[in-house]
């Protein structure tokens, strides 16, 4: 190391030297990192995909706690309350600190004998955090009734809608937290499911090579060249109706990695074949390491960064595709939530024009998927030892 | 080549027979048979029907015989044309299909050249300027395209028509041209319509094919060909547009293969929503009022859509890139 | 050599930075030299020494973020009708503006490193050989396609009809790099430029490669800047020898003063450091003590001090030493050998 300072000691460069220095000690420590810190290093550099990463922990938060996160029971419905629009959330009220929003006022149109709603601003309704609200279970284990934001005073009869609601008079807002968890979790198992068998089948396929590799490409091959949408639709069709909420979620989850896995299947196969041909898999075949060793202690670690950003591309496209079957009616059905479920109460322009913040869990989805995609790009390119 | 194209094309009818396999898995899979079913059916509508026609109807499907000869029996009535009859409908399905399949298609074909005229050039311009707002403008753009679910773009889009013009933008015929015969009016006013669900359906895609074309390009632009064409003196654009340009669509031709597919069967989503006369909403209808037969049928015809889109694209690909070619034969 | 005549391309005190995120990299960092007509020029060196960029920068066609910061370039055309009119300053020019593109491939011809990555995989040779011809020369197709099989028989390509149709993975390294040669000569350039043309190549192939290469620079009279890191190569087809080391000029000289009677420290080094036959067997041949630095941590002074045998503290490190003739013919830059010229320059 002294040598080294010595050597870039330049006399006339003083204001360079510093950026030098470092750059030296950096080249020094590249070279004995491991590759999970030379991926987050690269990683690091992607302001974006940073960016996408907070937001999908922001998103994961809310699908772990809905409960906590929602401020009324996702399916209860209330008759006289149907089509409440949005009530903006406030924080200042007369020049101090509260937050609120205004009531709502409702009239009957005597001509279409619906209910109109007017948003009131001159009465409020104040919320705190934290407050006690509906009960609820967190994990299926502990009973509570804390929720993020809820009305000041619990005993009031007062009820507020931060997405407004629909047709049922049910809140969106916690409709919207609790689809999360199951929109998000349904993306998440099926990519799971979908990365093992593609890891699995396309691992054999790549290491045996021979009459394996033959069939397990013609199979992928096949898969790959049926068109998706009508299959899935035909599957979920076929799925009995008397079946619980478990069950079709579950049975969804499998159509939908039935099909995907194929092209995590390919990546791997192509990764295997290639590797199989490099000196230091020769070389550990050659001091005797038994087969499974070879493939998950040399072949394996060498490209799953790869396979993470693979699975992180993936489980948008689950998302958008069991929003496709729930919005079609063909996926979960009420009451199970998912936001499918949410968004099809906005299929008809009739319902749209009428309540047009039906479509704003669309824009969960939309934020969400973007920020899957951007995240997964950045980890995509980070996992590429070659890239700049 | 040849060798190639006969080596793929054997592996349609094994395709074919995979696809038909799970279309009768599929009428299938719904408890009662199809008689029983049409039985109650007619006699919901108040017809009746005597027992010699069941018995009839019964032979022809060969309900009292294993199922693998029920198979051969419904494939040996589709190869000659006759798809059955819809519960649903109370008529023939190739009658109820013929006009929404060419539909179906026309809408597929004008989307995939929008978004094949679109993608290619956005690809090329991001690529060779790099770095530049032209290329982060369209990178955010494509994000939003691969991230906006097509339905949503459906639903937002009629709302916005609806809000502030109070137009519906829903089908594909104004109501006149409905029910009409082919004219050369009714033709134009179809193309009237079919641009806006041509862009809603194109634009997740767009974002993709910009995607790959950029990223071709971008692994292209870096190889030591384009040093040595420009050592040679060529002027920059035209020595882009001849090489790189050239080597980047290859991928993107594979593509075809399951964009094609991708394009027919997931109009699906958007005809629901605006309401097309394509197969995709009666494929919906089919399935939710099992009618088996019909969504059968409509499924077969994707899996033939499918399996000409990658014979297009493994043609395409072999005819644009020497190298297949020679490895094949 | 012809000493007394003009040079057809003189490079004085070249500069090509590359600006990266990390710091700025002085690939060549004031280099000089000239080519003269007919003449053989090797630039030889270590991989990193900025050899390649010097030869991208004389053709313009170096990449972002690379950029030539100082320094002229000054080439003689023979071709245009201003070839009477005197150097022109090829810095000067647009990189890929009309003018540039004139001389590119017409006046200066370049043989990659790899000719099986610079031809196109989907087009054959004898595309891309008719678009080289007809980029330049004023010709219809069919005279096109008879001056590119013309190139190809002259660098011994057998039925070079039939080549013409080849894709570029369909032919030997050696034909590859054959074929490479007769896209470089549909032009008749002044000047041929050849970035190590026989590393890809495997040695029996070399040989004839190289023999080719001599015997056309004979025939049509060309001047080549012949690039390697393989001294050999150099002793067999070089008049003139650059020896470079982290993008500066150590030494230049005729091959006979550089491999009889090297001056700087790293050509001695460099010479010591190859095996003859007459060294004895089984001996460890010397090294060059230490290694290449990083490009971030260019030393300063004298870019070779760190490694070099005769380091004089406190002149080699704090002084950059410039490139002095010591005789006619020969030129280094060491203060061992000229810091007398040093000292006149300072007072």
């Amino acid at each position: 190391m002294s040598e080294r300072d010595e050597m870039i000691a330049p006399a006339d460069e003083v204001e360079l030297s510093g950026v030098v220095a470092t750059l030296g000690d950096d080249a020094e420590a590249i070279s004995v990192a491991p590759n999970w810190k030379l991926v987050w290093w690269r990683f690091r550099r992607h302001k974006l995909a940073l960016i996408g990463g907070v937001v999908i922990i922001f998103v994961a938060i809310v699908a772990m706690f809905p409960g906590f996160f929602s401020t009324q029971d996702p399916n209860e419905t209330v008759a006289t309350d149907s089509f409440i629009p949005v009530q903006k959330l406030r924080f200042w009220h007369n020049g101090r600190f509260q937050i609120h929003v205004f009531d709502v006022e409702g009239k009957r149109n005597p001509e279409t004998l619906r209910m109109e709603w007017f948003i009131d601003e001159t009465t409020i309704i104040p919320l705190q955090l934290f407050s006690h609200g509906y009960a609820y279970q967190q994990f299926g284990q502990f009973e509570t009734d804390r929720h993020l934001l809820g009305v000041t005073d619990p005993e009031s009869e007062a009820s507020f809608h931060l997405l407004g609601t629909d047709r049922l008079g049910r809140d969106q807002w916690s409709r919207l937290m609790y689809g999360t968890q199951v929109s998000l979790s349904i993306g998440l198992v099926a990519v799971l499911i979908s990365t093992v068998l593609g890891i699995l089948l396309g691992g054999i396929s790549g290491y045996f090579g021979g009459w394996i590799d033959m069939v397990i490409q013609r199979m992928i091959e096949i898969l790959q060249s049926l068109p998706p949408i009508p299959i899935w639709l035909a599957l979920t069709a076929a799925m009995p109706r008397t079946w619980s909420v478990e069950q079709t979620y579950f049975a969804i989850t499998i159509i939908l990695s039935l099909i995907a896995w194929t092209t995590l299947g390919r990546e791997v196969r192509g990764r295997f074949l290639a590797l199989r041909e490099e000196d230091f898999v020769v070389a550990a075949k050659l001091s005797g390491c038994s087969q499974m060793r070879i493939i998950f202690r040399h072949m394996v670690p060498t490209f799953y960064s790869h396979i993470i950003a693979a699975t992180t591309l993936a489980i948008p496209v689950m998302i958008i595709n069991e929003t496709f079957l729930s919005f079609l009616g063909l996926g979960l059905r009420p009451p199970a939530i998912s936001w499918g479920v949410l968004l099809q109460e906005a299929q008809n322009l009739q319902s749209i024009a009428l309540a047009p913040w039906l479509l704003l869990p669309g824009l969960a989805v939309i934020i969400t998927v973007l920020a899957l995609n951007i995240l997964g790009d950045g980890l995509r390119d980070a996992a590429d030892p070659y890239s700049h | 080549m040849l060798l190639y194209v006969i080596k793929r094309l054997l592996l349609l009818p094994l395709l074919v027979i995979i696809f038909s396999m799970f279309a009768f898995f599929i009428i299938q899979a719904p408890p009662g048979d199809f008689v029983t079913s049409y039985i109650a059916e007619l006699a919901a509508s108040g017809s009746s029907i005597d027992q010699a026609q069941i018995d009839g109807l019964r032979s022809l499907y060969g309900l009292d015989q294993p199922i693998y000869v029920q198979y051969l029996k419904w494939m040996g009535r589709i190869i000659t044309g006759d798809l059955g009859v819809s519960l649903d409908w109370q008529r023939p399905i190739a009658e109820l299909i013929g006009e929404r399949l060419l539909l179906t298609v026309l809408l597929g074909i004008f989307t995939f050249l929008f978004t094949w005229a679109l993608a290619i050039p956005i690809g090329i311009l991001s690529a060779t300027k790099q770095y530049s707002f032209i290329d982060y403008f369209f990178t955010v753009v494509n994000y939003f395209g691969v991230s906006t679910p097509t339905f949503m773009t459906a639903l937002v889009l009629m709302w916005l028509a609806f809000s502030k013009f109070g137009i519906s933008i829903t089908g594909l015929f104004s109501a006149e041209y409905v029910d009409a015969p082919w004219t050369y009016d009714r033709v134009v006013d179809m193309l009237k319509h079919m641009w806006l669900p041509m862009v809603i359906l194109g634009l997740d895609g767009t974002a993709r094919l910009a995607r790959v074309m950029r990223a071709n390009l971008l692994d292209e632009l870096k190889k030591p060909y384009m040093e040595m064409a420009r050592a040679k003196g060529m002027s920059e654009w035209r020595l882009v547009m001849k090489y790189p340009v050239r080597l980047a669509l290859n991928p993107l031709v594979s593509t075809i293969g399951w964009y094609l597919p991708l394009i027919f069967s997931g109009s699906v989503i958007v005809a629901t929503v605006l309401n097309l006369p394509t197969i995709g909403p009666m494929l919906l209808r089919s399935l939710t009022n099992q009618d088996m037969f019909l969504a059968g049928s409509i499924i077969l015809i994707y899996g033939f859509l499918a399996i000409i889109g990658t014979l297009i694209s493994d043609i395409l690909l072999v005819w644009l890139d020497p190298r297949i070619r020679m490895e094949e034969s | 050599m012809n000493n007394l005549t003009k040079p057809l391309l003189t490079v004085r005190n070249l500069k090509t930075y590359f600006k990266l995120d990390e710091g700025m990299v002085k690939a060549v960092d004031g280099v000089d030299f000239d080519v003269f007509p007919g003449q053989v020029v090797g630039i030889v060196g270590e991989s990193g020494c900025g050899k390649s960029v010097t030869i991208k920068s004389a053709l313009r066609i170096v990449e972002k973020p690379g950029e030539i910061v100082d320094g002229e370039i000054l080439y003689h055309p023979q071709k245009n009708a201003d070839a009477n009119d005197g150097p022109v300053d090829l810095v000067t020019l647009k990189a890929h503006g009309k003018k540039m593109r004139d001389i590119r491939g017409n006046e200066i011809a370049l043989i990659p490193q790899e000719p099986m990555a610079a031809f196109s995989p989907v087009h054959t040779i004898g595309n891309q050989l008719i678009e080289a011809v007809r980029l330049h020369q004023k010709v219809n197709k069919k005279q096109a396609f008879d001056i590119a099989v013309q190139a190809l028989h002259e660098v011994g390509m057998p039925n070079p009809e039939r080549r013409m149709g080849a894709y570029s993975w369909e032919l030997s390294g050696g034909l590859r790099q054959r074929a490479m040669i007769a896209m470089a000569l549909t032009c008749n350039p002044s000047l041929l430029i050849a970035d190590e043309p026989t590393t890809a190549i495997d040695v029996t192939t070399q040989a004839q490669v190289l023999n080719l290469l001599r015997s056309l620079q004979e025939r049509h009279n060309m001047s080549i800047i012949f690039i390697t890191h393989d001294l050999g190569v150099i002793a067999q087809v070089a008049d003139f020898v650059v020896v470079m080391y982290l993008g500066r000029v150590m030494e230049t000289g005729t091959v006979d003063d550089i491999f009889h009677n090297p001056q700087h420290p790293y050509t001695k080094a460099l010479l010591e450091s190859i095996p003859t036959v007459h060294s004895p067997s089984k001996e460890l041949l010397p090294t060059i003590e230490g290694s290449i630095p990083h490009p971030f941590n260019r030393p300063a002074g004298c870019p070779f001090y760190p490694r070099c045998a005769d380091f004089m503290a406190g002149v080699c490190d704090k002084r950059t030493p410039s490139l002095q003739k010591i005789n006619d013919k020969q030129s280094v830059s060491c203060f061992l050998h000229h810091d007398k010229a040093e000292e006149d320059e300072a007072a």
